[in-house]
C-alpha cells in the first residue's frame, strides 16, 4: 500500500499529541524491535509496538487507531525496561489509548447490565475496570 | 658434508591437520646431510625461533630449511633468527608446505604428507647450491615526494618536514587544499573545514623543508626505493607567478565564463581563475580551453588590466627532474558522476544535486553565501530528500563497496538544513546507517532526535520532475509501504570513486590498483599504508573511501614509515639479484630491453651486459629472456632450480605416484 509523505503528514498533530501525552520523542526510536521481541502479548497484536511507533511518527493515524496493539498492552513495562534508547514505550501505548478515549467516540465500552452473571463471575476485575475506563477517561 | 637443520612447523592445525608433521620430520632427519630435524607447533613464535637458534648454535648448522607458510610471511623472521646466531641469512630457506600443500590438499593426509616431504627435499637440494651472500648497502636520498595536496598530502608533508626531511608536494590544481576546501562544517564536531585546513596551509607555506609545486603533474618515475628519479611537468599557468600579486583585477575583468568545477557547477568561473574561490591569496591560471586569447587570439583584456604585466600567453610547460627516496600517493577521490544514473535524472534535473554541491551551498564562501537555494529558481527549499548509497553497495550496476562517509555527511547536511531553514523537513532514504567511528553514532542520534529527521529505510527507485518539484518514489521497508513524495530538492550521496587519472599515475609509479581503481596496499593488516611496490606509500581516499580522521591518521602513518626508512644511513637490500657470467654473455642486449626496472645496461667497453644491483629486484625476466643462459639469479641459479625439479620428479615417481 502506498503512502504519500509530506511536511504536513509526517510527525503531524496526532504524532505530536502522542509525544505530548507520553513525554517521549518518537524520533528517538531506531526501530530495533526489542520491545516487540520481548512483549509477552505481541503474538496477539496486529502491529508490534515498534511498528506502532513508526506509524505514529509517519503520521499514519488511521492505521494506528485501528490496530489492537495498545489495547492488548498490559503495561507490564518489559519494553520500557529494555528499550536501548530509554523510550518509555508503555507510556506511548497509554498515550495512544488516551488519544482515543479523549475523543469519546468509541461505542465499544461495557454495559455491565448486559453481561451474564456467569461471565461476571469468571472475568477478572481488572478487565472490568479497564472496560469502564475506555469510556470514562 | 653439510650440516643442515630442518624445522617443520605445525602452524597450529593449519599444517598439522593435513600433514603428518612428525613423520615428515623423522623421514627428513634420515637424509645424510641433515644433522638436525624437528617439529614444533608454531615455529614463528619466540620459543619456536629459540629452537632454531639453539640448534644452529649447538649443532653448528651451516644451512637451515624451515618448512612452514609462504616465504612472504616469515622468510625475514627466520633469516633474522639464524643471523642472530652468526649464520649467513641467505643459507636459510623456506619450504612452503602450507599455501602450496596443506591448504590445498585437505582431506588427503597421506599424499599431502608425501608432498610436504618432497617439497622439503627439493628445497634442501636448492640449499646445497646456495652461496653465502652479503646484504647490499645502497645510497639513500632522504627527500620525499608527496603526490596530492589534499588533507592527506598536506598532513604527510608537514609530518615529514617537521622531522627534518625535505618534501616536494605536487598538486595538479592551481592551489593545495583538495576536497576538504570544498566542505562546509565537518562531522562529528561541526568544525569548519577552513579552520582545519587554514592553519595547515599556513604551516605548509612557512615550512622551509616543503616545496609546494601547484599546477604540476608527475610525468615519469624511474628508479626504486631510496632513489626514484621523478620527472614533474609544470603546466603552463600563462601567468608569471613571481610578478603576480594576486590583486584579482584580471578575474574581475575577464569576459569569459564557464561552469566552475570547484563550485560543482552551481556557478561560473572566469577563464582566468584561482584554485579555490575562497582563497583570495591564490595566484591565478588561465584555462586554455575557454580563454579567448588562447583559443583564437581575440581578447587580451587580462594582459591589459594586469598592473604588474604578469600575463604570459606564450608560457610553455616546464619539465623538472627531482630525485627522491620515497613517494606518498595521496591522490584523493571524486564522486561518481550523476550523469550515469538514469533513475535519478542523469544529472539533468537541476534540483537534483550531489553531496559536494550541497556542501558548496552550505559553505559561507560558496556561490550562495551559505544559503540553501534551489539551483532551478533560487527558491528556499522546504522539503529536501537525501538519498544514501547512490551507486554504492550496488554490485550489479555500479560499485559494490560502501563509500563510508555518506551516512555521516548526510546526517550532518540534514541537520544543517534544519538549522538554516527551521520549518523545512529533511527525509533521508537509507539502507543501513553506518556510524563506525568515535562520536559518530551519538552525533547521528542527536541529529535525528533534535532536528526531527525522518529516516526512511529503502532505496529510491525513481526521481523525476513533476511540475516545479521533484517526485520521489521510494519504499519504507520498516512499514512495508511504498512512499511517494514531492521534494523541492534532492541530494544524492553518490559513491566515492578514485580521482581521475589514478590508473595512469599508478602505472607510472608501478603501483597496483584494484578493479575500481583504488590503490592496493601490500597487506590490508600488516602493511596497510604501503604499496606492494617498495618505497611507495598510500594515504587518503586514493587507497579507499575514508573520512578526514582516518585520512589524517593514515597520512601520518606514511610519514612515520618514511621517517624510519630515512633514519637509516644506507638502504639495505637483499642480494638476491641477477648477475652475468662474462664468459658466456654475447652482448645481444635482450636483457636490457626486457628489464622492467632499468637495472640492465650494456657495458660498451667490454661488449657485455651488466647489472645495476641497486635497481634489480630479482624478478627473473632477464634470466628467462637470455638466449645463452648467461644471466643467473643469485641463490636461484639454473643448476639449483633444475636440481629441485629433478628431486621432486624422483619423489613423484616414488611415493607421490602411489594411489
Amino acid at each position: 500500500m502506498k503512502i504519500e509523505i509530506s511536511r504536513g503528514k509526517v510527525h503531524n498533530e496526532f504524532s505530536q499529541k502522542v509525544e505530548e501525552i507520553s513525554g517521549q520523542n518518537l524520533f528517538a526510536c531506531y526501530q530495533c524491535g526489542n520491545c516487540t521481541a520481548g512483549c509477552p502479548v505481541s503474538f496477539a497484536m496486529d502491529l508490534g509496538p515498534h511498528q506502532v511507533i513508526r506509524y505514529s511518527l509517519l503520521g499514519l493515524e488511521k492505521e494506528v487507531l485501528e490496530c489492537n496493539t495498545f489495547w492488548m498492552c498490559a503495561s507490564c513495562l518489559q519494553c520500557t525496561s529494555r528499550c536501548p534508547k530509554g523510550l518509555d514505550i508503555a507510556r506511548i501505548m497509554e498515550a495512544i489509548r488516551l488519544v482515543i478515549l479523549r475523543k469519546k467516540e468509541r461505542l465499544d465500552h461495557l454495559e455491565v447490565a448486559e453481561l451474564s452473571e456467569e461471565f461476571l463471575e469468571r472475568v477478572p476485575q481488572i478487565a472490568l475496570i479497564s472496560g469502564f475506563r475506555k469510556f470514562t477517561s | 658434508m653439510n650440516r643442515f637443520g630442518v624445522f617443520v612447523c605445525h602452524c597450529g592445525l593449519n599444517i598439522a591437520g593435513t600433514v603428518d608433521v612428525k613423520a615428515v620430520s623423522r623421514e627428513i632427519g634420515e637424509i645424510e646431510d641433515v644433522s638436525h630435524s624437528e617439529d614444533y607447533i608454531y615455529m614463528c613464535s619466540d620459543p619456536g625461533q629459540l629452537l632454531i637458534r639453539n640448534a644452529v648454535r649447538e649443532k653448528g648448522l651451516d644451512g637451515v630449511v624451515v618448512a612452514c607458510c609462504s616465504p612472504t610471511m616469515h622468510e625475514v623472521t627466520f633469516r633474522k633468527a639464524v643471523e642472530s646466531e652468526g649464520l649467513n641469512p641467505y643459507v636459510c630457506e623456506i619450504a612452503n608446505i602450507r599455501e602450496q600443500c596443506s591448504w590445498v590438499h585437505q582431506g588427503d593426509k597421506e599424499r599431502a604428507t608425501a608432498k610436504a616431504r618432497e617439497i622439503i627435499r627439493s628445497v634442501l637440494e636448492k640449499l646445497r647450491g646456495n652461496e653465502v651472500l652479503e646484504t647490499l648497502a645502497m645510497p639513500l636520498t632522504k627527500r620525499a615526494l608527496v603526490i596530492g595536496g589534499g588533507i592527506a598530502g598536506i598532513t604527510a608533508s608537514i609530518d615529514l618536514a617537521d622531522s627534518g626531511y625535505e618534501v616536494i608536494l605536487v598538486e595538479r590544481q592551481p592551489s593545495i587544499g583538495g576536497r576538504l576546501d570544498q566542505l562546509s562544517l565537518t562531522f562529528p564536531h561541526l568544525d569548519d573545514a577552513r579552520c582545519i585546513l587554514g592553519p595547515k596551509k599556513a604551516e605548509i607555506a612557512n615550512n622551509p623543508n616543503i616545496r609546494v609545486m601547484p599546477y604540476c603533474e608527475v610525468e615519469e618515475v624511474k628508479g626504486f626505493i631510496g632513489n626514484f628519479d621523478v620527472r614533474i611537468r609544470r603546466k603552463p599557468t600563462y601567468v608569471d607567478w613571481d610578478k603576480c600579486t594576486a590583486c584579482g583585477v584580471c578575474l574581475e575583468k575577464c569576459p569569459v565564463e564557464s561552469l566552475s568545477d570547484f563550485e560543482r557547477g552551481l556557478t561560473t568561473r572566469k577563464a582566468i581563475y584561482t584554485g579555490a574561490l575562497s582563497e583570495n591569496s591564490g595566484k591565478p591560471v588561465i584555462d586554455p580551453i575557454h580563454c579567448r586569447h588562447l583559443v583564437d587570439g581575440t581578447c587580451t583584456i587580462c594582459q591589459e588590466v594586469c598592473p604588474e604585466g604578469a600575463i604570459r600567453y606564450d608560457q610553455g610547460e616546464e619539465l623538472l627532474e627531482e630525485r627522491v627516496g620515497a613517494i606518498v600517493v595521496a591522490t584523493g577521490y571524486d564522486l561518481f558522476p550523476m550523469e550515469k544514473i538514469g533513475e535519478y535524472g542523469y544529472g539533468r534535473i537541476p534540483d537534483v544535486i550531489d553531496g559536494l554541491a550541497f556542501e558548496r551551498m552550505l559553505s559561507p564562501s560558496g556561490p550562495t553565501g551559505g544559503e540553501i537555494r534551489r539551483p532551478s529558481d533560487g527558491r528556499i527549499p522546504q522539503e529536501v530528500v537525501f538519498i544514501q548509497c547512490v551507486a554504492s553497495r550496488d554490485p550489479e550496476r555500479y560499485m559494490p563497496y560502501c563509500s563510508r562517509v555518506c551516512c555521516m555527511y548526510t546526517a550532518k547536511q540534514a541537520k544543517l538544513l534544519k538549522q538554516k531553514i527551521p520549518n523545512s523537513q529533511p527525509y533521508i532514504f537509507f539502507m543501513d546507517v553506518r556510524t563506525d567511528s568515535k562520536g559518530y553514532e551519538e552525533f547521528l542520534q542527536g541529529a535525528i532526535e533534535e532536528e526531527e529527521l525522518i529516516y526512511l529505510r529503502g532505496r529510491v527507485a525513481r526521481v523525476f520532475r513533476e511540475g516545479d518539484r521533484v517526485r520521489v518514489w521510494g519504499e519504507d521497508t520498516l512499514t512495508n509501504r511504498k512512499v511517494e513524495l514531492d521534494a523541492d530538492m534532492v541530494v544524492l550521496a553518490t559513491a566515492v570513486v578514485p580521482s581521475e587519472g589514478i590508473k595512469d599515475i599508478a602505472a607510472r609509479l608501478r603501483a597496483t590498483v584494484d578493479k575500481h581503481g583504488f590503490l592496493t596496499e601490500a597487506h590490508i593488516k600488516l602493511y596497510p599504508v604501503e604499496s606492494p611496490t617498495k618505497g611507495i606509500f598510500l594515504a587518503g581516499c586514493g587507497q579507499g573511501p575514508k573520512d578526514i580522521t582516518d585520512t589524517v591518521a593514515q597520512a601520518s602513518a606514511t610519514a612515520s614509515k618514511i621517517q624510519s626508512l630515512f633514519s637509516q644511513d644506507a638502504l639495505l637490500q637483499d642480494p638476491l639479484v641477477a648477475f652475468v657470467d662474462p664468459e658466456i654473455c654475447s652482448g645481444c642486449g635482450i636483457c636490457v630491453q626486457v628489464c622492467p626496472y632499468e637495472a640492465r645496461e650494456m657495458d660498451e667497453y667490454r661488449g657485455i651486459s651488466k647489472v645495476h644491483e641497486a635497481l634489480c629486484q630479482g624478478c627473473g625476466a632477464c634470466i628467462a629472456a637470455c638466449p645463452n643462459n648467461a644471466c643467473e639469479l643469485r641463490n636461484s641459479k639454473a643448476v639449483q632450480v633444475f636440481g629441485m625439479m629433478e628431486t621432486f620428479a624422483e619423489g613423484a615417481e616414488g611415493s607421490l605416484a602411489d594411489g
